[in-house]
This record gives structure tokens, C-alpha cells and sequence, in this order.
């Protein structure tokens, strides 16, 4: 009883609520006419899809930034990387990795410059970073059209210049590490390609945590005024922390669009920062505490839930809903997530 | 041999199984003062809100024993009635009405009023106020008191000290007034303003008035009361004349342990004559409240420097300015090599240490485990309890290093805890300061500061810390600067005292001068010898 009631306290009553409802959505969803298979696949997928930008909240949280809402900006550096990739003519894996090398320089610009602007707006971080998200955004609309891009499958049909809203990574990068060493049994199927590229950011992310530099990451966290009364920089430290969430942004797009099998551009990153906000704070995390351990339980649940109510729900209902069904669940889970945050200290 | 006013038998009182109070016995004649000493917790407050007949002690099932006052035995159940009987308490915060001037607090709900037509038609309750007679009656309570106090001076707009004189004319206002109850009065006084409220109350006690003053400042005990009880685990565990006690006895009897607060064992090095270790020019420090102008002074190797002053003259900035904490200018050159400022890491490199008066704020990860508070900056600066792998390009914690290092300190400095993991945040104050010390220690530094190490700790954790840092000034020879607003508390510790007077250093005394010497450099008096 005792041991039952620790772990209750450790792993904590909402995601036990929560684990316990996805739980029951993968027992009714036989009976609704729902295919277990499929569904364990789409989630799967969906956590390989999306770990690695909820792994980007993680250096931002450690040195007290805040939830990274200016996710959109990472995601924007990945979009550059990934599209220079193709446009350089690089195919298959080679373009995949060619895509994580040319999106680098941007996301350490981005997210260098991104820093400086947090280190004026101490205590504010989270809205304004809201705002560089949108703004970013916005920015690269035009951007996306005025940019010389020339490569046939990315460019508008008609006028052959600016980029298309949606590009097929088809002859690129299509699930290079999905079908890498890829599992099927039945309906069901296991991009384990991609679960090992998380495994491995998300290995590099703990141990990181663990170095020196680590650890006065998490203690700028834990309490700025005592980080630089141990001679501590804390702008510095600060700054390294956002360029490597801005660096995890561009990389966890990568991943999802090899994994989606489009580049989404334009309006595409608008509201990216939020699913991988809650899904980390559904994890455990708060403010200014998070661990690996809260990202890979958050994303579970959180795209777990995503993915299964609208599927089950509309075989129950038998109409087309799933789309407002997904944007009331996603939308609740963000709104309870962020009713969940609790800042530990100041 | 004058009457017995008050006497309380056999008081014993229990919260719901929980003994505070167990046959507490308490006399009290016309005009004495008697003082009322314990460590939090001991039952002070307990034993006057039974005394005051304050509507907690009622709610929580009453208490046992019998109360005589003025020759009557009484049993209080609201302090209306205490009131009524001549009691009057004044609590440790202020009840007053900042909007208000002291007149009108002085005599709050008890206004002299005048008759008019309205309050024909409508009930006393329309009485104007009779305000030449409401200030004559506020003067009167204050001259009783004797000090300088505005009755005209909005409350908002006192010094604390002069708040708390209204809050005691309040009590000497009303009539019949017979027992006043001060419940650490001088807490929140400076030195000066306490030293006119002990007049105050020997002036009191001669005009006929029995006063029972709590307070935990053990010096001015024994200089206005005629009797003295020390409390502890809710027994009187002692009695004493004033005429016959001690500090050290005191304190003695209120924690139950020796508590040397005196004795020192004198150096064998001479520390005047030791070479400098740090020299400090005209040091500024910019720090709100505690502003540093021009210091200067020299800190020789191996002492243990005492730096005091009253409260916002600048004593504090100095620390705060010399490791970087505040904009700070001037030179400081420690060991002959020249101290870059506003650089806490350069600081901390150069073998320089600091705990900060700031516990909660600047001394603590209060959200993160003992071992990562005490390892953090020794792991930073240091780069100890770190693993080196690829040819040093990864720093790894070392967390076996850590926990032992952390177990060293837990045990050498007696931190109460459960466990090294335990958060910093659940320890108590005085066990949370022993973890900024340890800190700091594992630092290894040659040369330590230290800031209000005792504020806010109770008496047992204060020697505790106390005897540490003498400890490693005798054993490791870490020269210590100690900053503290407690005079008695650095001439029990240092070898020399410095005092800081409106951001300057107006004189240094070795610690045995009397403390009168110290007093008066305080306030402003250099004095000769300078």
C-alpha cells in the first residue's frame, strides 16, 4: 500500500487520470469497429513525429526561460535546412542529413539572437517568446515567396517562382529513419528508425544535463541570484539554453516531415509551440523542472489521446467529427496543461 | 515590601494532547518588572495570551490552574475583560491604523466626545469628537512613557520605533491601567530607539505600573527587570534576581546546554602584525538601503574580522560589493593581485567565499537537493566532484564525490536532515544556514565572508554556526570577515571589529574593548584613540 501510494505521488494523479482514459479509449476502440493495430501504429508514429520538438522545451525550462512558445522559430530554421537540402539537389538519406547540417547556422543565428531578446525580457519570457514565434512566422510568409528557389518540386506550378504551401519529401528524405529497420507485424508497425533518433537526442539531452555546464543550466533555473553569486553568467548560460531548443526545434521538424512525408511552409508552424508545450507539462514538468522522463510519458499521452478520441469517438457517433473532436481535445489538453503549471520558484 | 499583583498557580495548558505549559507559577508585585526569556517555542506567548484571556486559548479547550490579580481571582474569557481589569499587551506587530494620527490611535474607540443636536436625533453614536480633550489625554500616555512623539504625526509616516511608542501609549491611555504586556517590543528597534523604550518602562515600573517583558535580546533583560524567568518545553526552568544573573547564565538555562558567548581562547599569532591579506581603497558599493561610500581597511591574515554598525549604514554592501553581487568601484587587492569587481566568478576563483545574508534569495537552491546546494559552486569554480572523459571536453558529475562531500558537511556542521537529498526548501532557517555555510566551505576558501550568519536562527544553532567558523579559522587558518548587526555576537568571535557608520569606516577596535566603546562609534562618536 505504501509502495502503491509513493508511486501514485511520484508519477502524480493527473497523468495516472489521463493514462487511465487512453487505457479505456484502446479497450473500447475494438468494439467502436477501431483497429488496434492501426491505432497503436498512429500513435507510435505520432511519438516519433513529435518527441524531438517536445525534447526542445526541455534546455529552456532548465535555465528558467520558460516553455518555449517561440518554437515556430526553430521550426522555421529546420524548414530553411530542409528545403536548401532539396534545392541543392541532395537525395535520399544524404538529404536528410545535408538538411540537419544546412539547418544549423540558421538555428544558432536564430536562436543567439532569440536569447539576446530574452536576456532583456526577464520575467516576461514566455509571451514575448510567444509573439517571436508568431512574428517569425509572419515574416517568412513573404520569405517563402521572395526566396530564389528553383527546384520543380517545390516551386509554384504557375509563374515557376516562390514555394508551394506543401512539399512532397518524396525522392528525398521520406521516411529515412521511419522505414530504417522499420517492424511490421499485422497493422502493426514500428518506425524504429525514428524512435532511435529520439532515443538518441533525448540520451544526449540527459547526459548534457549531467555535465558541469549541466548542471549550471539547472541551477540558472532553480535560482538565477545564487547561479551568479557562484560565478555563473547567467545571460550566457541563458542564451546557450535557447539555441539549443531553437536547434532541437529545427531538428524535430526535420523529423516529423520525414515521417509526414510533406514540408508544410507558410501558416505551417503558426501553432506548433503548443501541442509540444502540453504535452510536456502533461508529462510532469512545470516552469522550471522538467526531465527527460516528463517528455517521453507527456508525448505518449498526449498524441496517445490526440490520435485515439477522434478515431474512437467517430466510430461511435458515426459522423465525420474527428477534426473538431481533435481541436477540443488538443486545445482541452493545452488548457488543462497549462492550468497544471506550477512555478516552483519566483 | 510592596503587594502582590499578580499571581498565577499551577498554569498548565495542553493543545488537543500536545503539553505547552505544564505547573507554571508566577508572581508579580506593584511596580516590577519582570522579564520573560525561552527559545521560540518555549511558551511564552502561550502563557500571556491565558494571562490576556485572548479567545484561542478558550477555543482549544481552556486551561488548568488559577489566576489572582489585584487580589480577586479572575479567569479572563475575552481581553475586554482583561482590559476592563487593567491589563493592557502589546503584541509583536503592530495593530495600528497607518492613516491615522497617533492621537487618534492612542485613543481609538474611546474618544472624548461632545453632545451636539444630532446625536439628539440619532443616539450617542453622532457625538462630534471632543478633539483638544482627545489630544490632551494621547499627550498625557505619552509623557507617562517620556519620549519624543508627534500626537499630530500621521502612524504611516513613523519610524517604526516611534509606532511602537503609540502602540504603548495606547495601552497607558487607558484608565486603571495596571499590568502592561510587551511581547518583544524591541525586535524591530535599532539600538537607540530600544534603549529610550527601556527607560520608558524602568520610568513605568516607578510610577506604580508591573510590566512583563518578553524579549530574546538577553542584554536588555538583565537591565530593566527585577526578576527574570527562563522558560523552556513550557516550564520555568529558572528564576532569577537581576541582581544575580548573567547573559551566559541565561542563555545557559534557556537552552539547557553551554552556550559560550564570552569565553575565547586567545590567538597565538598576533593578527596585528600578520601580513595583509586582503586590502580594500575606497571601496563604493551601489546596494539599496545599505549604500557603502568610501571604505578602506585591511584585513590581516588568519583573524577573524568583525564588521558592524547599525542597520543601513552600509555594513552589508561591503560583502555584497566586494564579490560582485552590487555595482561596486574602488580597489580591493587580495594576496597582492588585484580583485576584478563586478565579477563574482573572478572573486570565487581567487579563493574568496561568501555567505550571504540572503538566505532564501541569493544562499539557497531552495527547490534542489543538500548535496547539489553545497557542491554547486565548489563544482563550478573548482571544478571539483567532476569526472573527466574525451580528454577533458565532458565534465561529469561525479555524484559519489558529491554525496560524500555533502555527508562530510551534514556531519561536521550537525545539519538536521533526513536525508543529503532532502530539499533544501523543508529545512528549518537555522539548518538552511549551516547548508549556506557548508557551501561556502567546500569552496576551501582562504578567505571567507560572512553575513549575518545568525539572523533569524534560534540560540542553539547560532552558537552552533558560531563554533564552526571559529573552528576553521583555528584549524584551517581561513581568514573570515564577519559581518553582523549583534555586537555581542562578533566580540565573542572576532579578534577585531570595524564599525561602519554611514557608509564609512569611522573606527576598528580590537573585540575586548567594553562594549560601551563600540556603542558610541555606532552612533557617531569616534572618540579618541583614533
Amino acid at each position: 500500500m505504501n509502495k502503491m501510494q509513493r508511486f501514485i505521488k511520484e508519477f502524480g494523479w493527473p497523468r495516472l487520470i489521463i493514462a487511465a482514459f487512453l487505457l479505456s479509449l484502446f479497450v473500447i476502440a475494438p468494439f467502436a469497429g477501431v483497429n488496434i493495430g492501426t491505432s497503436l501504429t498512429d500513435t507510435i508514429m505520432r511519438f516519433s513525429m513529435n518527441g524531438v520538438m517536445v525534447l526542445a522545451m526541455v534546455p529552456m525550462i532548465h535555465s528558467g526561460c520558460g516553455l518555449n512558445f517561440g518554437l515556430p522559430l526553430g521550426i522555421i530554421a529546420g524548414l530553411l535546412g530542409g528545403t536548401l537540402a532539396m534545392q541543392f539537389g541532395f537525395t535520399g538519406k544524404l538529404s536528410f542529413l545535408m538538411a540537419i547540417v544546412l539547418c544549423t547556422p540558421f538555428a544558432l543565428l536564430f536562436g543567439w539572437a532569440y536569447g539576446k531578446l530574452l536576456n532583456r525580457v526577464k520575467g516576461g519570457e514566455m509571451m514575448i517568446a510567444t509573439y517571436v514565434g508568431f512574428a517569425s512566422v509572419s515574416f517568412m510568409c513573404m520569405m517563402w515567396l521572395l526566396l530564389p528557389y528553383s527546384n520543380p518540386q517545390m516551386v509554384w506550378g504557375y509563374g515557376g517562382s516562390g514555394l508551394r504551401t506543401t512539399i512532397s519529401t518524396e525522392g528525398y528524405y521520406y521516411h529515412v529513419l521511419s522505414d530504417f529497420l522499420n517492424i511490421k507485424i499485422g497493422h502493426l508497425s514500428i518506425p524504429t528508425g525514428s524512435l532511435l533518433f529520439f532515443a538518441l537526442l533525448a540520451f544526449l539531452m540527459w547526459a548534457f544535463l549531467h555535465t558541469k555546464k549541466g548542471t549550471a543550466m539547472t541551477a540558472v533555473g532553480s535560482n538565477p541570484i545564487y547561479a551568479r553569486a557562484s560565478g555563473i553568467k547567467i545571460d550566457s548560460i541563458r542564451t546557450l539554453s535557447v539555441i539549443m531548443s531553437t536547434w532541437l526545434g529545427a531538428v524535430g521538424i526535420l523529423v516529423y516531415e520525414q515521417a509526414f512525408g510533406f514540408i508544410q511552409l507558410y501558416n505551417g508552424p503558426f501553432y506548433m509551440a503548443l501541442p509540444a508545450v502540453s504535452a510536456i507539462l502533461i508529462g510532469g514538468a512545470s516552469v522550471n523542472k522538467a526531465s527527460i522522463t516528463n517528455v517521453i510519458v507527456g508525448t505518449f499521452l498526449f498524441q496517445g489521446i490526440v490520435t485515439m478520441t477522434p478515431s474512437v469517438m467517430n466510430s461511435i457517433i458515426h459522423t465525420d467529427m474527428s477534426e473538431v473532436i481533435r481541436i477540443i481535445v488538443s486545445n482541452g489538453m493545452i488548457l488543462y496543461a497549462l492550468t497544471r503549471k506550477t512555478e516552483e520558484t519566483r | 515590601m510592596e503587594a502582590t499583583l499578580l499571581e498565577m498557580k499551577n498554569i498548565s495548558k495542553d493543545f488537543f494532547g500536545n503539553t505547552v505549559l505544564k505547573d507554571v507559577n508566577l508572581t508579580l508585585k506593584k511596580g516590577e518588572v519582570l522579564g520573560l526569556v525561552g527559545e521560540n517555542g518555549a511558551g511564552k506567548s502561550t502563557l500571556m495570551k491565558i494571562l490576556f484571556g485572548m479567545k484561542s486559548i478558550e477555543e482549544t479547550g481552556g486551561y488548568g490552574g488559577t489566576i489572582e490579580f489585584d487580589g480577586k481571582p479572575v479567569a479572563f474569557h475575552s481581553s475586554e475583560e482583561a482590559l476592563a481589569s487593567g491589563i493592557g499587551m502589546v503584541h509583536q506587530e503592530f495593530s495600528l491604523l497607518p492613516e491615522f494620527t497617533a492621537t487618534e490611535n492612542i485613543v481609538l474607540n474611546r474618544e472624548s466626545t461632545r453632545y451636539s443636536v444630532v446625536s439628539e436625533l440619532f443616539g450617542s453614536r453622532l457625538n462630534t469628537l471632543d478633539r483638544q480633550s482627545m489630544q490632551k489625554k494621547a499627550i498625557e500616555a505619552i509623557n507617562k512613557l517620556a519620549v519624543k512623539l508627534d500626537s499630530e504625526m500621521l502612524v504611516g509616516d513613523m519610524p517604526v520605533g516611534h509606532k511602537q511608542f503609540t502602540e504603548i501609549s495606547r495601552e497607558l491611555s487607558r484608565d486603571g491601567m495596571k499590568l502592561l504586556i510587551l511581547d518583544e517590543p524591541t525586535a524591530v528597534l535599532t539600538e537607540h530607539e530600544a534603549l529610550a523604550l527601556l527607560s520608558s518602562i524602568k520610568r513605568l515600573a516607578a510610577s506604580g505600573i508591573s510590566v512583563i517583558f518578553i524579549t530574546h535580546r538577553l542584554a536588555e533583560i538583565l537591565e530593566v527587570c527585577d526578576q527574570i524567568l527562563v522558560m523552556r518545553d513550557g516550564c520555568i526552568v529558572k528564576q532569577l534576581d537581576s541582581g544575580n544573573a548573567s547573559v551566559s547564565g541565561i542563555a545557559k538555562a534557556m537552552v539547557g546546554r553551554e552556550v559560550d558567548t564570552s569565553s575565547k581562547k586567545a590567538k597565538e599569532v598576533d593578527v596585528e602584525t600578520a601580513p595583509v591579506e586582503m586590502e580594500i581603497k575606497n571601496l563604493w558599493v551601489d546596494m539599496a538601503g545599505e549604500t557603502v561610500k568610501d571604505v578602506s581597511l585591511q584585513v590581516h591574515k588568519g583573524e577573524i574580522l568583525g564588521i558592524g554598525g547599525l542597520a543601513g549604514q552600509g555594513k552589508l554592501g561591503i560583502p555584497n560589493g566586494i564579490m560582485g553581487l552590487y555595482p561596486a568601484g574602488g580597489t580591493v587587492t587580495f594576496r597582492g593581485k588585484e580583485i576584478k569587481l563586478n565579477n563574482p566568478s573572478d572573486c570565487l576563483a581567487s579563493g574568496l567565499a561568501f555567505v550571504s545574508e540572503d538566505r532564501a534569495g541569493v544562499g539557497l537552491l531552495l527547490d534542489e537537493s543538500l548535496e547539489w546546494n553545497i557542491s554547486f559552486s565548489a563544482m563550478q569554480v573548482n571544478n571539483k566532484f567532476l569526472k573527466s572523459y574525451l580528454g577533458g571536453l565532458v565534465k561529469w558529475r561525479d555524484e559519489d564525490a558529491i554525496r560524500e562531500v555533502t555527508q562530510r558537511y551534514v556531519d561536521a556542521l550537525q545539519i538536521k536532515c533526513t536525508s543529503t537529498r532532502q530539499k533544501a526548501r523543508s529545512l528549518s532557517g537555522g539548518n538552511q544556514q549551516k547548508v549556506c555555510l557548508a557551501k561556502a566551505l567546500a569552496l576551501e576558501p582562504s578567505l571567507l565572508f560572512v553575513s549575518e550568519p545568525t539572523r533569524g536562527i534560534d540560540i542553539g544553532a547560532k552558537s552552533l554556526v558560531l563554533q564552526a567558523l571559529r573552528r576553521y579559522n583555528e584549524q584551517q587558518g581561513t581568514t573570515i570577515v564577519m559581518i553582523s548587526s549583534e555586537l555581542e555576537e562578533l566580540r565573542s568571535v572576532c579578534d577585531r571589529i570595524a564599525i561602519i557608520t554611514d557608509g564609512k569606516v569611522i573606527g576598528i577596535r580590537p573585540a575586548h574593548c567594553p562594549s560601551e566603546e563600540f556603542g558610541l562609534l555606532m552612533v557617531g562618536h569616534q572618540g579618541e584613540g583614533k
